[in-house]
């Protein structure tokens, strides 16, 4: 297209100026072999103008066989914009811990500069590679020619997400279970539950690898998967000598910021009291070289977080307070099969799990995925009254322990 | 079956990662020792091994041609044998095991236009959502307001100079495919009236027990008009969560007189000292002022500044707060406290102050 017919973005052209990379150079690049983005830029300058958005609700398409992976999107104004009146989004799952050789990287442009829009997220929200806008014909051939790359669909709708995971043994001296490794084999476990929407409303998993949690699973996966240690903090005394030479103010910036203060430094030695230890994180993160989590490793699961639809937003509350490494994924996929059965059972139209706790009560949750109540799960103990006492336990009266 | 279907490959999932690990990561997978950070943006960790792998991070505005995409394979290419990933705040990384290849890879970046930086105590990239370039429920738009906001806080992406992580994130409507919750500053689009209603098409369209059971506050409810089934939304009841658009086409939310922005602070997903939290609101409200969205950007550097100014070290943001209390906050930062800072929704009185605790 000669320059004289591409779309004019007054307001979009401001967003090419300053230091920060701009998307808008982005689109205009792509533009140079697409013209599908000259009609995004030309919609997109619309909606600055207009300050709404153009974008239809979207449409159930898809590839044969499946339910999900493809978000339908279609312009509202097809005629102004007829090269996005189809812009669909193709969801792929990414590979654990979004890793990739130069070669995969080429591999998803040319499929993409074939088959769409060459725009792409690197990645979506979920974690998904995200293929920015196509037209419904060419969604099969797209999935073909991605499939043949050894690539897949991710999950849209009531299916379960593509899960996602931080770094890792891969690369991070603090992960407590192997995040690749989980985030992979649940991929490929649940590919149907991905692929053909069986549930209530979305699930997500993530797995982070220490409670940092990098992945910010505590606030976005309904199963939330993060590591962490039963034994002691492992610590090098000279190296946290060495930090102490270095000018870090131990007491100060380490003992006095844990959070149960279970740490104390006389000007020689770091005492901790590792059964007060919550695993929090924070003098490890000051002190790499000195301190570092303990080898009895395995994850803390949590269940429930969500954004704000429907009925509010929610954190992740525990589950299970320490599954061993090795047992872990055999634990996942059990407790994975009773949650679902649960949810399906139970679940309203658009219940995601932990609205559906709220509603039932985590103590009913509990018993229907036969986990037994304890104490790590609450922050306390209710201080409400109203018990509602099971009938049978009542008429037992049990004698009361410590009586 | 023909042979054609019979072909079709389906249900593989993604690649292995295993293909896509740098050698030296490949030989010392889960034998990492500990880190260091050269520079913003630099990070070097070393195995049992004594084997080092150096991490180059980028910023990148999350929409990405396959031009550019190339670009960082070439570089990739150039610099790592051909090995990057990327992290969950849309940063790209080049993995290197020549420390003598970084200031030249650091250098043919910045050329490119992508700052190196973002790690540790500087603000990383801003995750967000597709707004108005991809998405029918957006209440405003992503990538416009990021590329804004991030354009004047340049150097606290490429400088660590901050009390502690800061994290920023997006989302253009409640849906929240962004999950802002829990950030440091969240930057979240909002709609302030009800929906239009299409009575036209909406039985059509729509199912309306579907439609009804939606509503979270129950303010949806069966109506007749002009002969045709259709619904009215009781207006007292509407909080503006989009959640009756998501399920039934015929209840727009866009307004483009009413549509903005609003921003909430002190949230985080850590457990670094302080337990997870969600961010609470500093500001219901400033208007959707395209392409450079004015108001948004004072008020996100206005917070980020006070917050460096103020905090104490290792304190993120919500810390600082739960320290220098909510008034002083308000106070420090000169944002008004309003009615639309009280909750009224589920579990409300939660958040009132049920003590006598109070800094003059």
């Amino acid at each position: 297209m000669a320059d004289d017919q591409k779309p004019k973005t007054k307001l979009l052209d401001e967003l090419e100026k300053g230091p920060w990379p701009s998307f808008v150079k982005e689109i205009k690049q792509a533009g140079e072999k697409s013209p599908v983005c000259d009609d995004l830029l030309g919609q997109l300058e619309l909606s600055y103008e207009e300050k709404k958005g153009h974008w239809k609700h979207g449409g159930i398409v898809g590839v044969l066989g499946y339910g999900g992976g493809v978000i339908g999107r279609y312009s509202d104004l097809p005629d102004k914009f007829p090269n996005v009146a189809h812009f669909h989004t193709m969801r792929v799952n990414q590979p654990a811990g979004w890793f990739y050789t130069s070669d995969a990287i080429r591999t998803l442009c040319d499929i993409w500069e074939r088959h769409g829009s060459g725009l792409t997220n690197m990645h979506g929200s979920t974690g998904d590679i995200i293929f920015l806008g196509t037209k419904t014909s060419e969604l099969e051939p797209a999935f073909k020619e991605l499939t043949e790359a050894g690539f897949d669909l991710g999950g849209s709708g009531s299916a379960m997400r593509t899960p996602s995971c931080c770094v890792g043994p891969a690369r991070c001296e603090w992960s407590c279970y192997d995040t690749l490794k989980t985030c992979d084999d649940l991929t490929r476990q649940y590919q149907d539950e991905m692929h053909r929407p069986p549930f209530p409303y979305k699930f997500k998993i993530k797995c982070s690898g220490c409670p940092n949690d990098c992945v910010a699973s505590i606030a976005r996966a309904d199963l939330s998967i993060i590591g962490t240690w039963k034994d002691d903090i492992r610590q090098d005394d000279a190296a946290v000598a060495q930090y102490a030479r270095a000018g870090l103010d131990i007491r100060k910036d380490v003992c006095d910021r844990c959070p149960t203060r279970c740490m104390e430094w006389d000007g020689q030695k770091l005492a901790i009291n590792n059964r007060e230890c919550v695993h929090c994180m924070h003098c490890i993160n000051v002190m790499p070289k000195a301190l570092r989590p303990g080898q009895e490793r395995g994850a803390t699961l949590l269940i429930g977080s969500k954004a704000p639809i429907v009925q509010g937003a929610l954190l992740s509350s525990v589950l299970v307070p320490f599954v061993p490494e090795n047992e872990l994924m055999d634990t996942l996929k059990e407790l994975i099969r009773r949650i679902w059965e649960f949810w399906d059972e139970y679940g309203n139209n658009r219940e995601r799990v932990g609205e559906l706790i709220q509603r039932v009560g985590m103590a009913n949750f509990l018993d229907a995925i036969g986990l037994d109540p304890a104490p790590e799960m609450v922050a306390a103990p209710r201080d409400n009254p109203y018990i509602f006492f099971q009938k049978e336990e009542a008429a037992a009266e049990p004698e009361p322990a410590g009586a | 079956m023909s042979a054609q279907a019979a072909k079709r490959i389906t249900d593989i999932g993604p690649p292995h990662y295993d293909k896509f690990l740098h050698p030296v990561i490949k030989k010392n997978y889960g034998k990492w020792v500990y880190h260091e950070t050269l520079a913003p943006g630099v990070l070097c960790h070393v195995a049992e091994s004594g084997d080092r792998i150096y991490t180059v991070r980028a910023g990148s505005p999350r929409l990405l041609s396959v031009q550019t995409l190339r670009r960082f394979a070439d570089l990739a290419d150039k610099y790592c044998g051909g090995h990057l990933r990327f992290t969950s705040r849309n940063n790209v990384e080049f993995l290197l095991d020549n420390k003598e290849k970084i200031e030249a890879l650091k250098k043919e970046l910045n050329e490119l236009g992508f700052p190196v930086g973002g790690t540790n105590n500087a603000i990383s990239n801003i995750v967000h959502t597709q707004g108005w370039v991809h998405c029918h429920s957006s209440a405003t738009d992503a990538s416009g307001i990021v590329k804004a906001v991030m354009d004047v806080l340049y150097d606290r992406f490429t400088h660590e100079d901050l009390p502690a992580k800061l994290r920023v994130a997006l989302a253009c409507c409640l849906n929240m495919c962004g999950a802002v919750h829990c950030s440091d500053i969240a930057i979240l689009g909002i709609h302030r009236r009800p929906p239009k209603i299409q009575h036209d098409v909406l039985s059509k369209v729509c199912e309306l027990p579907t439609l009804i059971s939606s509503c979270p506050t129950g303010a949806i409810r069966t109506k007749t008009v002009d002969g045709k089934q259709s619904v009215e939304v009781v207006e007292e009841q509407c909080m503006y969560c989009g959640n009756c658009y998501t399920v039934c086409p015929a209840m727009p939310m866009n307004d483009p007189e009413n549509d903005g922005i609003s921003i909430w602070v002190g949230g985080k997903v850590s457990n670094a000292r302080s337990a997870p939290k969600f961010s609470k609101l500093a500001i219901p409200y400033l208007p959707n002022n395209p392409p450079r969205w004015p108001e948004v950007v004072r008020a996100v550097v206005n917070i980020v500044d006070v917050y460096a100014k103020n905090a104490k070290k290792f304190e993120r943001l919500g810390e600082w707060i739960d320290r220098i209390g909510w008034p002083r906050f308000f106070e420090l930062t000169g944002i008004p406290f309003t009615r639309y800072h009280i909750d009224d929704f589920k579990h409300a009185g939660l958040s009132y102050a049920r003590s006598a605790h109070i800094r003059f």
